[in-house]
């Protein structure tokens, strides 16, 4: 058991009538990537603020590091370090400013824990006297990463840190966190983007406010119940109604300009539904056998939760 | 930020000090006069002479006198009926009518108090002709003590000195909690180890300074421009602005712990603030309320100062004239404070 770092058991927070986490269990081991996918609203800010002692659980509990999210509350806020959805840094203070702030409430000595966050803040060094509200996006969760990192937390919770951040810096962002993993920090990350999950260690899927599926990656992915085609087209929406109309088809969906259709049964194949196109004159489209991504598996159970 | 805090208190100090005052310099006065006679003219010459007194119409027909109230181009009227003159020779009540525009009650209660007196000198007059050896029965002789010439700026100027800090106190201190709310930033600091009452310490101090500032760059003001006595001792002003500092701004932060927009702690504080001035003695002597508005006035600070602060610049009262009021506003300001602190929370 000593190599859980986070874990959670039957938490539930309502805001009046609305039911923002409705039960929520899973664990993270220490050392790892943990990613909550979901979309706007499936629960994952409240969660984190349960886990960073900011909300109080209508019920269930819930520990980091051991400690009691809201018996031990003064010590986890010691050990945690939080990066809120929104950029929450004090705009007018410069970058050196903030670091400097938020390493002394933590009484953190900023040259011996320099090297946490050393590629991240040389990055924005050059910028040190720029006040955090003139900072670009991309600069502004450097800076906000830093802050976080300051004083050595063994768990770092980070509420969508790559929404509204452009792809070269979401790629970047993603490489930190790689790094500070192996530097023995356990990760907590929410996004909305399903691409984000194959670089988690672990993954949570989240709806509503409960947890769907959670497990690696790619049992998550092993574990899609249907055969998978994918086809590619230009006349997108006109194809995929066609193909919600054919028999033996669960269920098609468009990605991007793709479509991802599965199928129901073994007697539906590749060979039915291109003869199926074709006799509606789709001759050029042809469906090929395709690997689920983590992204029709969230359809997949999202759909599931809706008629169970 | 920091230059608007110091030049709108001193900007509003110049302009009220001088704008707001209770004299009425110009009384717009209507004259019928139908009597027409040496006794009757006498009378009207007593206004005419006035410095106080401003003759915007003179007719044979009252009505026109009270038209011009009506349309407001004249404050008051005095009319005089034919046989003024022949009723005080015959040693007969002789009549004037006064009619005064009341739309404003407190200007024209000083206003009918201006004419009253200039009614019963040119009564002492008449008596002093026809019975020199009279005289009257009480002779009043009186002074104004602490306020000889009963200048109105020596006594506003230390009111709105007292304003001054008030709403630095109040707004800034409490403003800056909401605000972190609104900009998200108090989410980070409440996952820090940071504890309420630092935190608060934090909020507080910063504006602590400035306003001591403030109102030491306001008493400068006061002496300088306004020539306002300081007849006590101004590090005892500083003393109890101190301890009336902390007051404000427990409530101030008070209020901010309760609200979650700016705009939500702004309505609140002016709510608070503008009752607590309105009975604050500052406009209206706080002497004229009814007793259960004074007994209000025990909670309201703002009084405390007021009379504290008038005590101390205008009477030159020591710390032992002041000591119950101050203790007071200090024990208010610790139970505010421990209040804000309480309620104060570091989740959502």
């Amino acid at each position: 058991m000593t190599d859980i770092s986070v874990y959670g058991e039957g938490l539930v927070k309502n805001y009046g009538k609305t039911e923002a986490l409705r039960g929520i269990s899973f664990s993270v081991n220490k050392g790892e990537i943990f990613g909550f996918i979901g979309p706007d609203g499936a629960g994952k800010t409240t969660l984190f603020r349960i886990l960073t002692t900011l909300l109080l659980p209508d019920a269930g509990d819930a520990s980091v590091e051991g400690f009691h999210v809201v018996k031990d509350f003064r010590h986890l806020r010691t050990i945690l370090g939080y990066m809120p959805g929104r950029f929450s840094l004090y705009q007018d203070l410069t970058v050196e400013e903030n670091l400097k702030f938020f390493a002394g409430i933590f009484k953190a000595d900023i040259s011996k824990n320099y090297h946490l966050i050393k590629e991240i803040y040389d990055q924005i060094a050059p910028f040190a006297k720029r006040r955090a509200g003139k900072l670009s996006g991309g600069m502004k969760q450097k800076l906000a990463l830093s802050c976080a990192l300051i004083h050595k937390p063994e768990v770092l919770i980070l509420d969508e840190p790559t929404t509204g951040v452009d792809a070269v810096s979401r790629r970047e962002f993603w490489e930190m966190l790689i790094r500070l993993k192996s530097q023995g920090i356990t990760i907590l990350v929410s996004t909305p983007y399903m691409d984000e999950a194959i670089l988690c260690d672990r993954v949570a899927l989240m709806q509503h406010g409960s947890i769907m599926a959670s497990g690696t990656p790619d049992e998550i992915m092993s574990s899609y119940p249907h055969r998978l085609f994918k086809i590619s087209t230009d006349r997108t929406l006109e194809l995929l109604s066609l193909i919600r109309k054919m028999n033996g088809i669960h269920s098609a969906e468009m990605f991007g300009s793709d479509i991802h259709l599965s199928v129901a049964d073994a007697e539906t194949g590749i060979e039915e539904v291109g003869e199926y196109l074709r006799n509606y004159g789709f001759t050029a489209e042809k469906p090929e056998e395709a690997k689920p991504g983590i992204e029709d598996c969230f359809i997949d159970f999202m759909k599931l939760n809706q008629t169970g | 930020m920091l230059p608007i805090i110091f030049i709108i208190p001193i900007v509003q100090l110049l302009i009220l000090s001088y704008a707001v005052t209770f004299e009425i310099k110009s009384i717009k006065l209507s004259i019928t006069d139908n009597d027409n006679t040496v006794a009757s003219r006498r009378l009207t010459g007593h206004f005419r002479s006035s410095p106080f007194y401003n003759i915007v119409g003179e007719s044979s027909d009252q009505r026109d006198g009270a038209e011009m109230l009506h349309k407001g181009s004249a404050h008051q009227m005095i009319v005089l009926l034919p046989g003024f003159e022949k009723a005080l020779v015959k040693g007969q009540p002789a009549h004037v009518q006064v009619v005064t525009d009341a739309i404003n009650g407190s200007a024209a209660a000083l206003m009918n108090a201006y004419t009253l007196q200039i009614i019963y000198d040119y009564n002492r007059e008449i008596l002093a002709e026809v019975s020199p050896l009279a005289g009257l029965p009480v002779k009043l002789t009186w002074s104004y003590w602490f306020n000889p010439q009963l200048d109105y700026k020596t006594y506003m100027v230390p009111g709105i000195l007292v304003l001054l800090v008030t709403i630095i106190g109040m707004f800034l201190s409490g403003m800056n909690v909401v605000r972190e709310k609104e900009l998200g930033t108090i989410e980070q600091i409440n996952v820090t180890p940071i504890r309420k009452h630092q935190f608060i310490a934090g909020k507080l101090i910063p504006f602590w300074i400035i306003a001591l500032f403030e109102l030491a760059i306001g008493l400068l003001v006061a002496r300088l421009v306004f020539s306002i006595p300081i007849l006590g001792n101004i590090f005892l002003i500083f003393l109890v602005a101190s301890v009336y500092l902390l007051v404000v701004m427990g409530i101030g932060l008070f209020i901010s712990t309760l609200t979650n927009t700016q705009q939500q702690s702004m309505f609140i504080s002016w709510f608070v603030l503008v009752i607590f001035i309105l009975m604050s003695g500052l406009f209206t002597p706080a002497e004229s309320m009814p007793q259960w508005a004074q007994n209000l006035n025990m909670i309201n600070p703002i009084a405390y100062f007021i009379s504290i602060i008038r005590m101390i610049m205008l009477k030159g009262s020591g710390i032992q004239d002041i000591m119950i009021p101050l203790l007071i506003l200090a024990g208010y300001g610790s139970a505010v404070l421990s209040l804000s602190v309480w309620r104060y929370r570091k989740t959502i």
